[in-house]
């Protein structure tokens, strides 16, 4: 087993153990919904109308949960500093532990997102491309995050901060897997938002570890 | 290698000799950002035309795109002293990133205000979410975001290095979320100075919001040099009161 896998599986195993695991995501997802009608009222095409919208934003911030302490508690045990005597490149290293967030956040969201759908009335044909924006969207989320995670991984208080700096960078992840969905509602071909969503993704595949790395060995100079 | 002299690129990293440089331009450009001033604003008020829809609120664009200019002139100043800082190690250019983003927000909340005191008579609203206005408002949030970091970590060099991730990060962002900004929708009027078949504004026009835009440039390298000489005297001091306090001191 390489250490690459060692940490991704390491950090699946706490993420459950803790009980900061897929569950309480789900459940702060669930909550967000819930709360939605008790604001707006419910009439029900009105909130079918904004759904798509409201669950993007949702997940949003379900996937900022738990990400100021991504590397945070490793910092602090010294696990970077053993990163970086692995001989194992940081920037893979950091992508293991993006893709365990990922794997505890983003995944089941995506997987939970239809059945959230339902409640808020979304168009039945905008069901799977729900899923699958998010399934697509997710990552970039988690990417962005992780860069501003290494930015303040030496703050005490860096949560708020952690937002500040991230969630303006996924305001373009934002229009495309909305509109995806809406488009996606409406009954109209999504091919154009899809596409674009799926950049964003493979573009921050390739920045978000390699920033990341280069916050955290700057940040011990 | 020794003996060869330094280039004068390096020896700014000397603060006693950036400020000695400061000081000798100071003045000069304090006079040139008035003089450009105050021709800008004689024009403005009095030599353009109004404009035979929009009527006298057209002036408020001598005001209002000058600042656009600046807010997207300043970021890409920060970018070249984000890689003067991580690449170089050039101490002034974290100077003068930090000196930096104040400005850059503010004259991005210039443009956002004057475009919403031009909006109100124009458009009738305040406040229009359409393409531009939205992604100058997500850049403000981009320099807010940079001067909460610089505030955020102590230790000057952390800080510095920090931030000048952050910034090229944003550097590769901004055109995506201009991008996205522009495919999500498109209400304002299309550019009209820069353009590959020349400018469609009148020159009659163009001429005050050029020189005001010169005037812009100045106060910014005014401000930008009053503001790193600040910041170099706010380190000299911090150090003094660390070796002072006997705390062994931190790099800085």
């Amino acid at each position: 087993m390489t250490g690459w896998t060692a940490l991704l599986l390491r950090d699946l195993r706490l993420a459950r153990r803790v009980g900061a695991g897929a569950e309480l995501g789900l459940v702060f997802f669930l909550i967000l919904v819930s709360l939605l009608p008790f604001a707006i009222g419910a009439d029900q095409r009105f909130i079918s109308r904004i759904a798509p919208a409201f669950l993007w934003l949702s997940a949003l911030l379900a996937t900022l949960l738990g990400l100021d302490r991504l590397l945070q508690a490793d910092e602090e045990e010294g696990v970077v500093d053993q990163f970086l005597l692995s001989g194992t490149p940081l920037e893979l290293l950091v992508l293991a532990k993006a893709l365990a967030h990922w794997l505890v956040t983003g995944l089941p969201l995506s997987l939970a997102a239809p059945l959230l759908g339902l409640m808020l009335a979304i168009e039945p044909q905008a069901m799977a491309p729900l899923a699958l924006s998010l399934l697509i969207g997710t990552p970039a989320l988690t990417l962005i995050g992780l860069i501003g995670a290494a930015l303040t991984v030496s703050l005490k208080r860096g949560g708020l901060l952690l937002s500040v700096l991230v969630l303006p960078l996924t305001v373009p992840t934002l229009i495309f897997g909305a509109t995806l969905v809406k488009e996606a509602a409406l009954g109209r071909p999504y091919t154009t938002p899809l596409m674009l969503l799926g950049g964003m993704t493979l573009l921050m595949l390739v920045i978000a570890p390699v920033s990341a790395a280069a916050a955290l060995r700057h940040a011990r100079q | 290698m020794n003996d060869a002299r330094p280039t004068s690129w390096l020896q700014l990293a000397n603060p006693a000799v950036f400020n000695r440089w400061a000081d000798r331009l100071l003045w000069p450009l304090v006079i040139v950002t008035l003089v450009l001033f105050v021709w800008g604003l004689y024009g403005t008020f009095f030599v353009s035309p109004a404009d035979y829809q929009q009527g006298d609120t057209v002036r408020i664009m001598y005001i209002h795109v000058p600042a656009a200019w600046l807010a997207l002139f300043v970021y890409a100043g920060m970018v070249v002293s984000a890689l003067g800082t991580l690449v170089f190690r050039h101490p002034m250019a974290d100077v003068a990133q930090k000196a930096a983003a104040p400005l850059g927000a503010a004259f991005t909340l210039v443009c956002l205000i004057t475009g919403s005191i031009w909006g109100k008579p124009t458009w009738g609203t305040w406040w229009q979410w359409d393409a531009r206005m939205t992604s100058v408002l997500v850049l403000l949030l981009i320099y807010l975001g940079i001067m909460a970091l610089w505030r955020a970590v102590d230790d000057p060099l952390r800080a510095a290095r920090a931030v000048a991730i952050l910034t090229l990060v944003g550097a590769v962002n901004l055109p995506i979320i201009k991008f996205s900004v522009d495919w999500w929708y498109t209400l304002h009027q299309p550019a009209s100075v820069f353009r590959l078949d020349g400018p469609t504004i009148h020159p009659s026009m163009l001429k005050p919001l050029l020189i005001m835009a010169l005037g812009y440039l100045a106060l910014y390298v005014v401000l930008l040099l009053v503001r790193m000489k600040t910041e170099l005297t706010l380190r000299r001091i911090d150090r003094l009161q660390r070796l002072a306090a006997g705390i062994p001191g931190d790099r800085a």
